[in-house]
């Protein structure tokens, strides 16, 4: 694959991608200003100082921004990866040993996507402490029966090819069958998916602080920060929309890459489509 | 399933005799035991989680005492099981017991913000079903033009959006700015249905614009599937002109994709509606939850979350049978 071969609409979301982390991961040294730090009245119009204004108890918008990408991303992206690693490890299991195992992880599977992911976050947020490590949790179990679906399907596919059939004549044990002979060969599809669930994380993240279940005051976080100044808005004090726009447009640039990821899969496929 | 030796059963016979009837029946079987699945989940899953509503309620008051009173005065001190089969017997009867904050009906709350919640997501589906269809048939007549390319961008976009971005967007610009918009959006009892249009008016539009993204792209890659498959090249071939060859070939394949497309958009709509309903202070169902929530009324938290997931079981099981009766092939599987 050569640099160029990359379109411009997925360089868009890769340069969006890359300039977020960058921000949390340097968030103390880029904000102008502290995270918590109260400098001026409440919803503060932008000038020169603050880029964006001030908040509801009057701290800079900006600066909550750049940290609340610290919250955002590290959320999203700890639940994406244990929600991955846990659906894959689970359907290649079932798809590798089938019988059984394979009849109970599916049914079960099935149970836990019958409950719409909103509804059964809700459902089970409302009795676990509020924490940051239950919210990664809960968010990656529930998201990890998505991942279990789309790899079982795959890994189905290659599970019935002659070089698995010949890895298992060898004597290779469930392991190696797994992380050696069907991982490298789901790769393809199973990265777009990996983008696609982080994209559906940070919504997901921001939608459940949006509702004053995801991330605890005063830390900023995207969603919450839309929560607290959502009551601006009837007073035309557009603050609440500023960390919306952020949210949008971070999944909007891994929308972008998982798009092109798309198209190479299915090009790599080949046939007459043009999907 | 067609051993000979099995033949001679009446189930078979009549399964034989009537297939489509036997697949109906299966699937709504099937949605009855997964309902009564989910309703031990929701149920036995909250018991089995740490967390417990007398502590979280009493703070730092919680003396072992003051707690096991409260938990008698809920009748949580009794066997689960016994419980589990007490809800759920009265739930049958349409009563979801007393809410714990406020001591009402759960019931009948439920039965005025149902009815609202359905309302605005039933109006969102008229508007939004015959839009994506239309966009997404559209989208695939211009396939990799100028067009399909616009779509293609947009709603990618709209994808990307939170549920809450766009509703405030939309008030900002047309409660606030304009001014030609109501918020918020409060419905009662004595209200005029015109009046009542006129405020879901905001938060139909979001629904619409939230769902209208995903079930376009659903649309879009269905149909193509199917223009791309080798029948419609045969027809193509054999001379047969554009618009014939997607009536009498391509339609009858995709209703099947599509409807299944509409049906998982509609379950997916009536998720949507909790988020939007808070957003624009609507008396809904979704409201009632995430209040329920933060306050671990469980009672009103059970109540929601069954109906919530009986509803999405329904629409998700109408797709399936509405997919077996569009097509023929999935009345005989194997």
């Amino acid at each position: 694959m050569r640099l160029r071969d990359i379109p411009i609409t997925a360089w868009i979301g890769i340069i969006g991608i890359i300039a977020a982390f960058i921000c949390a991961f340097f968030a103390p040294w880029i904000a102008p200003f502290g995270e918590t730090d109260v400098l001026g009245d409440v919803w503060a119009p932008a000038d020169a100082q603050h880029v964006f204004g001030l908040d509801n108890l009057g701290r800079d918008i900006l600066s909550r921004l750049i940290y609340g990408a610290r919250t955002t991303l590290f959320v999203a992206l700890g639940a994406t990866v244990i929600s991955f690693s846990l659906g894959i490890i689970l359907s290649f299991t079932a798809a590798v040993s089938r019988g059984a195992i394979d009849l109970v992880l599916s049914r079960f599977n099935d149970l836990m996507m019958s409950i719409p992911t909103l509804i059964f976050a809700l459902v089970v947020l409302a009795v676990l402490p509020q924490n940051l490590i239950v919210l990664i949790l809960v968010m990656a179990i529930l998201d990890s029966t998505r991942v279990y679906r789309l790899g079982r399907a795959v890994a189905l596919d290659v599970a019935v090819m002659e070089f698995v059939e010949a890895a298992k004549l060898r004597g290779e044990g469930k392991l190696w069958i797994i992380f050696r002979e069907i991982l490298p060969n789901t790769l393809s599809p199973l990265l777009a998916e990996f983008g696609l669930r982080f994209a559906f994380a940070i919504l997901f993240l921001s939608t459940l602080s949006f509702l004053g279940l995801g991330i605890q005051p005063p830390a900023a976080d995207w969603g919450g920060m839309v929560k607290d100044n959502k009551d601006g808005i009837i007073f035309g004090i557009s603050a609440a929309l500023v960390p919306g726009a952020a949210i949008a447009a971070l999944a909007v640039c891994v929308n972008l890459v998982v798009d092109w990821l798309l198209k190479r899969t299915s090009s790599l496929k080949g046939g007459r489509g043009d999907a | 399933m067609s051993n000979p030796a099995d033949a001679g059963q009446p189930g078979l016979r009549l399964r034989e005799r009537f297939p489509l009837v036997a697949l109906i029946a299966e699937r709504l079987a099937l949605s009855i035991v997964l309902l009564f699945a989910v309703s031990i989940l929701i149920f036995g899953g909250l018991e089995a989680l740490p967390g417990d509503f007398a502590t979280t309620y009493l703070g730092q008051s919680a003396t072992p005492q003051a707690v096991a009173n409260i938990r008698a005065e809920l009748g949580l001190d009794r066997p689960v099981t016994t419980r589990y089969a007490e809800w759920l017997g009265n739930a049958l009867h349409g009563d979801f017991g007393t809410s714990w904050a406020s001591k009402n009906s759960v019931s009948e709350q439920i039965a005025n913000r149902l009815g609202n919640s359905l309302f605005l997501a039933g109006f969102a589906a008229i508007i939004a079903v015959p839009l994506a269809v239309g966009l997404g048939m559209l989208s695939v007549h211009f396939r990799n033009r100028l067009p399909d390319k616009v779509i293609n961008v947009l709603s990618l976009a709209a994808i990307s959006l939170p549920e809450f971005f766009i509703g405030y967007l939309l008030i900002y610009f047309f409660a606030v700015r304009y001014g030609i918009a109501t918020f918020p959006a409060t419905v009662y009892a004595e209200m005029s249905f015109l009046e009542r249009l006129q405020a879901i008016a905001l938060p139909t539009a979001t629904l619409v614009l939230v769902v209208l993204a995903h079930m376009m792209r659903m649309t879009r890659a269905a149909i193509l599937s199917v223009m791309s498959s080798a029948y419609m090249e045969t027809a193509e071939l054999k001379g047969l002109g554009a618009f014939r060859a997607i009536v009498k070939h391509a339609a009858p394949n995709a209703l099947a994709p599509i409807i299944n497309v509409v049906a998982l958009n509609l379950a997916y709509l009536v998720v949507g509606v909790v988020v939007v309903e808070v957003v624009f202070v609507y008396p809904g169902m979704g409201q009632y939850m995430v209040d329920a929530v933060t306050v671990r009324d469980m009672p009103v938290v059970q109540a929601c979350g069954l109906i919530f997931a009986a509803v999405y079981i329904f629409l998700n099981m109408v797709a399936d049978i509405l997919a077996i009766v569009a097509n023929p092939r999935l009345r005989h599987p194997r």
